[in-house]
């Protein structure tokens, strides 16, 4: 019996993940990292994967053990889950990346505070098989990442004329100094949302 | 510790490196609760309380338990279940013993547990290597400057209920543009001193 992709309930659930509702632009979860770690591209990457690691090892935990799981405490079981796996991510760049542990600062260890993670734990994984709750990660943490690279390419492009490192913009070009900063990291975001709202025409709040 | 540095940290942390618009952090409860003045203001209260006693509890517990025991890894671990500890204790003490701060600030505290500004004070506090003299200016003065920005944020936000703003621009997009200008300005102060 052949069934159409677009109906079985993986599919929905990775389109969920990547664009119907796409953390960042429709739910406005995780801001706080999207905002500060991309101004540099290799940052971005660096801390995408230690979103998609954690969002994956939570995902796994939490739905393998969602029926043993008492309600009342759950929130606490979340987080200790998320802490444990924040704590592997900033050993690991500790051990094998420490420029760019360095440059993301207290942000590897805020991925516990990263709403995507947190909102993903509670809406989804305790309530679905390990299988789903595996694709659904994987989505969740792709979108995660290409909007956090998409933001700092053009954030180091202007910012710095380079993309990881390597220089792109002609010789006299004149870096936008406010795009590395704080205000640029906003005017970016902003027109991120403006962006892809229109494109999925969703209403505002 | 001499009272200047102390000073200077509590007006930068206020100002100069402004923790929500220099670090961006506490970006979902502040996109979320500033819609109207009063509830930013019972929000930046809350936080400030908050962010004041857990900064000194986690700087304790940081230098007098997990360093002399090398368990510096499990900081992350450890300072979430403070802030979190708190939070719940400070919410049945203050239902207990005042009824009115209760109801003012009662249903702000748990949302204060996930608000990453708080952890990220701690984490600032560690990773910048303050000393304990230091980091009570810091943590007062990171809450009164998240206060100070949510307030602002929201007399702005009610003056745009006036206005004609792109229909997908509205909400989320329009508070971020406005908060990027706040930023500029914020900029504004770093001639004065900065911190790192």
């Amino acid at each position: 019996m052949a069934v159409k992709l677009s109906n079985t309930r993986s599919y929905n659930t990775v389109m969920d993940g990547l664009w119907r509702d796409h953390p960042i632009s429709s739910m406005v979860l995780g801001i706080c990292s999207a905002l500060a770690v991309s101004n540099k591209v290799e940052n971005a990457l660096a801390m995408g994967a230690g979103v998609i690691f954690v969002l994956l090892a939570t995902g796994i935990i939490v739905s393998v053990l969602r029926k043993l799981i008492p309600r009342r405490v759950r929130i606490i079981t979340y987080m200790v889950t998320i802490a444990s796996f924040t704590i592997i991510v900033d050993r690991y760049l500790d051990a094998f990346y420490p420029e760019i542990r360095e440059a993301i600062g207290p942000y590897a260890g805020l991925i516990i505070t990263n709403c995507i993670i947190m909102g993903r734990a509670e809406a989804f994984y305790i309530q679905n098989n390990p299988f789903q709750s595996i694709l659904d990660a994987l989505a969740n943490g792709v979108s995660y990442t290409y909007t956090l690279t998409s933001m700092a390419l053009i954030r180091e492009l202007l910012g710095f004329g380079t993309v990881l490192g390597f220089r792109i913009m002609p010789e006299g070009f004149t870096p936008w100094v406010v795009m590395v900063m704080a205000p640029g990291a906003f005017f970016v975001l902003a027109v991120f949302l403006w962006v892809t709202r229109t494109m999925a025409r969703v209403e505002p709040e | 510790m001499d009272i200047t540095s102390g000073l200077k940290i509590f007006i930068a942390s206020i100002f100069t490196n402004n923790i929500l618009f220099a670090s961006f952090l506490g970006m979902c409860s502040f996109l979320v609760c500033s819609n109207r003045i009063s509830t930013a203001l019972g929000l930046g209260s809350a936080v400030t309380f908050v962010m004041f006693f857990t900064t000194i509890i986690n700087y304790l517990i940081y230098y007098y338990i997990l360093v002399p025991l090398g368990l510096e890894f499990l900081s992350f671990i450890i300072f979430i279940a403070v802030i979190a500890a708190f939070v719940q204790f400070v919410e049945m003490f203050v239902e207990r013993f005042s009824p009115d701060l209760y109801y003012a600030l009662g249903i702000f505290l748990p949302l204060i547990t996930v608000n990453c500004a708080i952890l990220g004070a701690s984490l600032f506090m560690v990773i910048r290597e303050y000393s304990f003299g230091e980091t009570i200016f810091f943590g007062l003065g990171s809450g009164l400057g998240w206060a100070l920005a949510i307030t602002l944020m929201a007399g702005l936000r009610e003056k745009t209920g006036y206005t004609n703003v792109p229909r997908p621009l509205r909400g989320t997009g329009i508070v971020m543009l406005i908060a990027g200008i706040i930023a500029m300005t914020f900029m504004g102060f770093a001639g004065m001193m900065s911190v790192q």
